[in-house]
């Protein structure tokens, strides 16, 4: 099955960024494919390249970044972006900021699009 | 989903659950509605729990310091989205009736709305 996500919450504050982590590792383990991270509301938030967090926890950003690296699609909403001051020079690896008719795009292409968020 | 001369246009329905201040939710919700009414979709949005109080008329957010947008609901015919439903229950445990709220909309009951999001295609809550 394609699946597509959309993520509608920020890292840590939230467990939606996790959830939506393990479930893209569960489903591409069962053989499933993940074609797109779509990132939205404080969603964006999860791919900046200034965030640090501490050495012994898990580091979501980077998660992301090497999700992207492996061929899924990690993309940021412009609108919901630049209201979090999120731009091309903060923007994690891999990832790429696009607009609303992208996730439109992917909604009409895959098999599910699952919501993470509160 | 339905297909037309190679065209496909598929179910999606929007889940407006929140009021529309307090959390951003229901604003970027709009935003993301209106692009997706560009893309010639089945689109229709469901309003449940305090997502009735979005369609309130005469809401002055002026104090809040904060831009309202309940009259942007009324350009959505615009954008061929027609399909707007409140959940019963809902709006009448919040002493709301249509007569309140800035656009027309069908009323129907959770069952009702629970069959109609077993046909989408997509759904996404807002």
């Amino acid at each position: 099955m394609k699946f597509g996500i959309l993520l509608k919450e920020g890292p840590y504050n939230h467990q939606a960024a996790d959830s939506a982590y393990q479930f893209i590792l569960a489903a591409r383990k069962k053989g499933h494919e993940v074609e797109a991270v779509f990132l939205y509301n404080d969603g964006v938030l999860n791919v900046s390249n200034k965030a640090d967090p501490p050495q012994d926890d898990r580091n979501l950003f980077k998660n992301w970044s090497e999700l992207g690296a492996q061929g899924v699609e990690i993309l940021t909403c412009i609108a919901a972006s630049k209201r979090r001051g999120i731009n091309d020079s903060v923007l994690s690896n891999n990832c790429t900021i696009t607009g609303l008719g992208t996730l439109t795009d992917i909604a009409m292409r895959v098999d599910r699009l699952v919501t993470f968020g509160d | 989903m339905s297909e037309q001369d190679g065209v496909v246009t598929r179910k999606i329905m929007n889940v407006i659950r929140r009021a529309p201040h307090g959390t951003i939710y229901s604003y970027e919700g709009l935003e993301m509605i209106l692009i997706m009414g560009a893309f010639e979709q089945d689109i229709s949005l469901v309003f449940i729990d305090d997502g009735v109080y979005s369609l309130v008329k005469n809401q002055d957010t002026k104090e809040i310091g904060i831009k309202g947008f309940a009259t942007t609901y009324k350009a959505l015919d615009g954008y061929d989205i027609e399909k707007l439903y409140v959940d019963k229950e809902s709006m009448e445990e919040r002493g709301l009736t249509p007569k309140d709220f800035v656009v027309e909309v069908e009323v129907l009951t959770s069952a009702e709305i629970g069959k109609m999001m077993k046909e989408q295609d997509v759904i996404v809550p807002q």
